[in-house]
C-alpha cells in the first residue's frame, strides 16, 4: 500500500514539473528572452542604437510598447523600402535622424526580433555599486589618518617635555639664586671642544664630508625631473585606457610612429571612442575616483570640444595639456627613430604607464641615462641587406658578434647635440 | 652658545626646504635659457595667433606636404562610389599586409578583433557596442578605405592616425581577414 502511495507522489510531481516546464517555455516563445536578445542587441544594434540615449538612431528602451511589432519587423529587415513607400512614421524617423539609412537586417528571424524586442522591454536595473572596494579605499584613508595622528601625538609630548625640561631649569635656578648658592666656574662643553683641536679638525672634516655629499647630490638632481607628476585640467587615466582596456599606446600617441615628437592627441581621437562612452561604468570607479568624478571629467572632454551629446555646436577651447616628459633644447631626440626604427617598447623609458592613475616621469631623462641604454643595447641588423656590409664589417673592428649602438657610433656627441 | 644655536637653525631651515621638493611642480634648472626653445615647441602657446596656440590647421584651399586630398564625400552615395569604384593603389604585397597587419593591431583590433570578428577587447568588455563580424558586412578595399577615413556609425575617422599609404595598407589587410573569415 505504502508503495502504491509512493508512486502516485512521483507522478504527480513529475506532472507538475512538466506542466510548470510547459507553461516557462510558451512563455519563452510568446515573449522572446531578454538573455539572447542583449546578445543579439550587443552585435547587430549597439553600433547605432543605445537603450537610453538617442545615438545614430533613436533610444529603443520600450520601443515594442511604443511601436506595433508587425512595424517594427518589417522595419527591421528593409526600412527603405518602407520609406519609399511612403509610410509616414518611416518617413518621420528617417528626416529626424539626418536621413541616415538603417542597415536592413534580413538575416533576423522572428524568434530572434522577439529575443530583442524583449531585451529592449526590459526595466533599467539600478546600476550596483561595488561596495567592497568603495570599503576598502575608506580603510586606507583611516590608517593615513591615524598616522598623522599618532605623529601629531609624539610631536606634542615632545614639546610638553621641552617645555617641562626649560621650566624646572628655571626653578632650579631661582632656588639656587634665593639660596645664595654659587656654581663653579668650570669650562663649558663648548669651550672645552673649542680647546681641543684635534676633535676641531675631525668635526670640520666630518661636516665638510657631510656639506660635500648633500651638495653633490643637490647639485646633480637639479634640471632632473623624474617622478615629475603634474595635475593636468582634465584627469586623464593611463591605467583604465591602456591599462584596463587595453587600448596600444600608438592608438592615441599615433605620431610617436612617424615623427619626432609622441603628440598629445587631438580631442578629435578622444571623440572616436566618447562619443558613444559618455559616463564610465559603475565597476571603474575605484576609491577616491568616484563615478561621479570621472564622469566629470568626461564632461571636461565635451566641453573643450564642443560636443552636446548629440552633435558639435562648434564651440571648442583647447585643452592645456601639461607636459611630463621635457628634454632640454640643446638635446635632440626622435621617437619615430626609436619606436619605429628600433622597435623600443614604450614602456622601456616611460615605465609602466598602463599601471599609473596619474602619469609621471619614470625615467631621468639625463644624458647617463640615455648612453647607457646605448651602451647596452644591441642593433638588431638582422634582414637588413642594404647595411649588410658595413655591419659585418664594424663587428669585425669590435670583435664582436651583435652590435650595440655606441658601437655603431650612438655615442657621438653630434647625434644628439648640434 | 647662541651664534652656533642660530647657525644650526639656519642649516636646518635650508635642508628642510630643500627637501620639500614637491613632484606637481617642474624642478629647477642650470640655465633655464637653454633648456627651454626659443621657437615654439608643438602644442605650445603661441600669441602669434588669435587662438593662442601654436599647433594651426591648414588654410582653406592648402594642403600638407604628402596629403593629398580624399575627393569622395563623406554620404552614402560616396561610400557606395567607393565601394565600386575606387582603386587600391597599392600592390597585394607580403610587406605591404605585414605593416597592413601592425597598423590593425594598433587602431582597430581593439574594437574589431585581431581577426576581424567584432569581438575586440572592448567590446568583450561591454564598453564598445556593435561591432560588426567582417564577414557579415557588404565591404570592398574601396568602401573600408571610404571608413577608415570618414568613419561609420560609432566609429570616428581615423584619418588623422594613418596616413593615405597606410589607410590603403589596413584596408587591404582587411579585405584579407574577411576573405579568411568567409572562407
Amino acid at each position: 500500500m505504502k508503495k502504491v502511495k509512493h508512486r502516485n507522489s512521483t507522478s504527480k510531481v513529475l506532472g507538475f514539473c512538466l506542466a510548470f516546464l510547459l507553461a516557462f517555455s510558451t512563455s519563452i516563445f510568446a515573449q522572446g528572452d531578454p538573455v539572447a536578445g542583449k546578445s543579439l542587441f550587443n552585435s547587430n544594434c549597439a553600433a547605432c542604437h543605445k537603450l537610453d540615449k538617442d545615438m545614430t538612431g533613436p533610444a529603443l528602451r520600450g520601443v515594442a510598447e511604443r511601436l506595433e511589432k508587425d512595424w517594427l519587423f518589417e522595419w527591421i529587415r528593409n526600412s527603405s523600402k518602407m520609406i519609399k513607400a511612403g509610410d509616414p512614421y518611416a518617413v518621420e524617423i528617417f528626416e529626424k535622424y539626418n536621413k541616415t539609412a538603417m542597415t536592413a537586417f534580413p538575416q533576423l528571424s522572428d524568434a530572434d526580433l522577439e529575443n530583442i524586442l524583449a531585451y529592449t522591454s526590459e526595466e533599467k536595473k539600478a546600476e550596483v555599486v561595488p561596495v567592497a572596494q568603495a570599503g576598502a579605499g575608506d580603510a586606507s584613508a583611516d590608517s593615513g589618518m591615524s598616522t598623522d595622528l599618532v605623529l601629531g601625538l609624539l610631536a606634542l609630548i615632545l614639546l610638553v617635555l621641552a617645555v617641562m625640561l626649560f621650566m624646572v631649569t628655571k626653578t632650579l635656578n631661582n632656588l639656587a639664586k634665593q639660596a645664595g648658592v654659587q656654581a663653579e666656574e668650570t669650562d663649558s662643553v663648548w669651550q672645552k671642544f673649542v680647546k681641543n683641536q684635534f676633535l676641531v679638525l675631525v668635526a670640520v672634516i666630518a661636516f665638510m664630508l657631510f656639506a660635500g655629499y648633500h651638495a653633490f647630490g643637490f647639485l646633480m638632481q637639479v634640471g632632473v625631473d623624474q617622478g615629475y607628476q603634474p595635475v593636468q585640467p582634465i584627469h586623464f587615466s593611463h591605467k583604465i585606457h591602456a591599462g584596463d582596456n587595453g587600448i596600444d599606446c600608438k592608438y592615441c600617441h599615433s605620431s610617436a610612429r612617424v615623427s619626432k615628437t609622441s603628440g598629445i592627441p587631438s580631442l578629435n581621437v578622444c571623440m572616436n571612442c566618447h562619443k558613444n562612452i559618455s559616463e564610465v561604468a559603475a565597476t571603474t570607479a575605484d576609491g577616491e575616483y568616484t563615478k561621479e568624478f570621472y564622469d566629470g571629467e568626461i564632461q571636461k572632454l565635451y566641453d573643450a570640444v564642443g560636443w552636446d551629446g548629440t552633435k558639435y555646436t562648434g564651440e571648442s577651447s583647447p585643452v592645456k595639456w601639461v607636459r611630463v616628459h621635457n628634454l632640454p633644447d640643446f638635446a635632440y631626440f626622435n621617437h619615430s627613430q626609436h619606436v619605429t626604427v628600433a622597435g623600443v617598447a614604450c614602456q622601456k623609458c616611460h615605465g609602466p604607464v598602463e599601471e599609473m592613475e596619474i602619469l609621471e616621469q619614470h625615467a631621468p631623462l639625463t644624458m647617463g641615462w640615455c648612453v647607457n641604454c646605448h651602451r647596452e643595447t644591441n642593433v638588431k641588423v638582422e634582414g637588413n641587406e642594404y647595411y649588410a656590409k658595413i655591419h659585418d664589417e664594424l663587428k669585425k673592428k669590435y670583435g664582436v658578434d651583435q652590435l650595440t649602438i655606441a658601437q655603431m657610433g650612438g655615442l657621438e656627441c653630434g647625434k644628439c647635440h648640434y | 652658545m647662541k651664534k652656533s644655536l642660530v647657525k644650526i637653525i639656519a642649516i636646518a631651515t635650508v635642508l628642510v626646504s630643500v627637501s620639500c621638493k614637491t613632484d606637481t611642480a617642474p624642478n629647477y634648472q642650470f640655465f633655464p635659457n637653454m633648456y627651454d626653445s626659443v621657437g615654439y615647441e608643438t602644442y605650445s602657446e603661441s600669441e602669434a595667433f588669435n587662438n593662442g596656440v601654436e599647433a594651426q590647421l591648414p588654410v582653406a584651399g592648402t594642403v600638407k606636404r604628402g596629403w593629398l586630398p580624399f575627393e569622395v564625400p563623406n554620404t552614402a552615395e560616396g561610400r557606395t562610389f567607393a565601394k565600386d569604384s575606387l582603386v587600391v593603389p597599392l600592390k597585394m604585397t607580403e610587406a605591404n599586409l605585414a605593416t597592413g597587419k601592425e597598423l590593425y593591431g594598433v587602431y582597430c583590433s581593439v574594437c574589431h578583433g585581431t581577426k576581424g570578428k567584432g569581438d575586440g577587447n572592448l567590446v568583450k568588455r561591454e564598453k564598445f557596442l556593435g561591432v560588426p563580424n567582417y564577414k557579415d558586412r557588404d565591404i570592398t578595399t574601396g568602401s573600408i578605405y571610404h571608413t577608415i577615413y570618414y568613419g561609420l556609425n560609432s566609429m570616428g575617422s581615423h584619418a588623422g592616425q594613418l596616413n593615405e599609404k597606410e589607410r590603403w595598407q589596413v584596408a587591404l589587410y582587411v579585405n584579407k581577414l574577411k576573405a579568411d573569415l568567409t572562407k
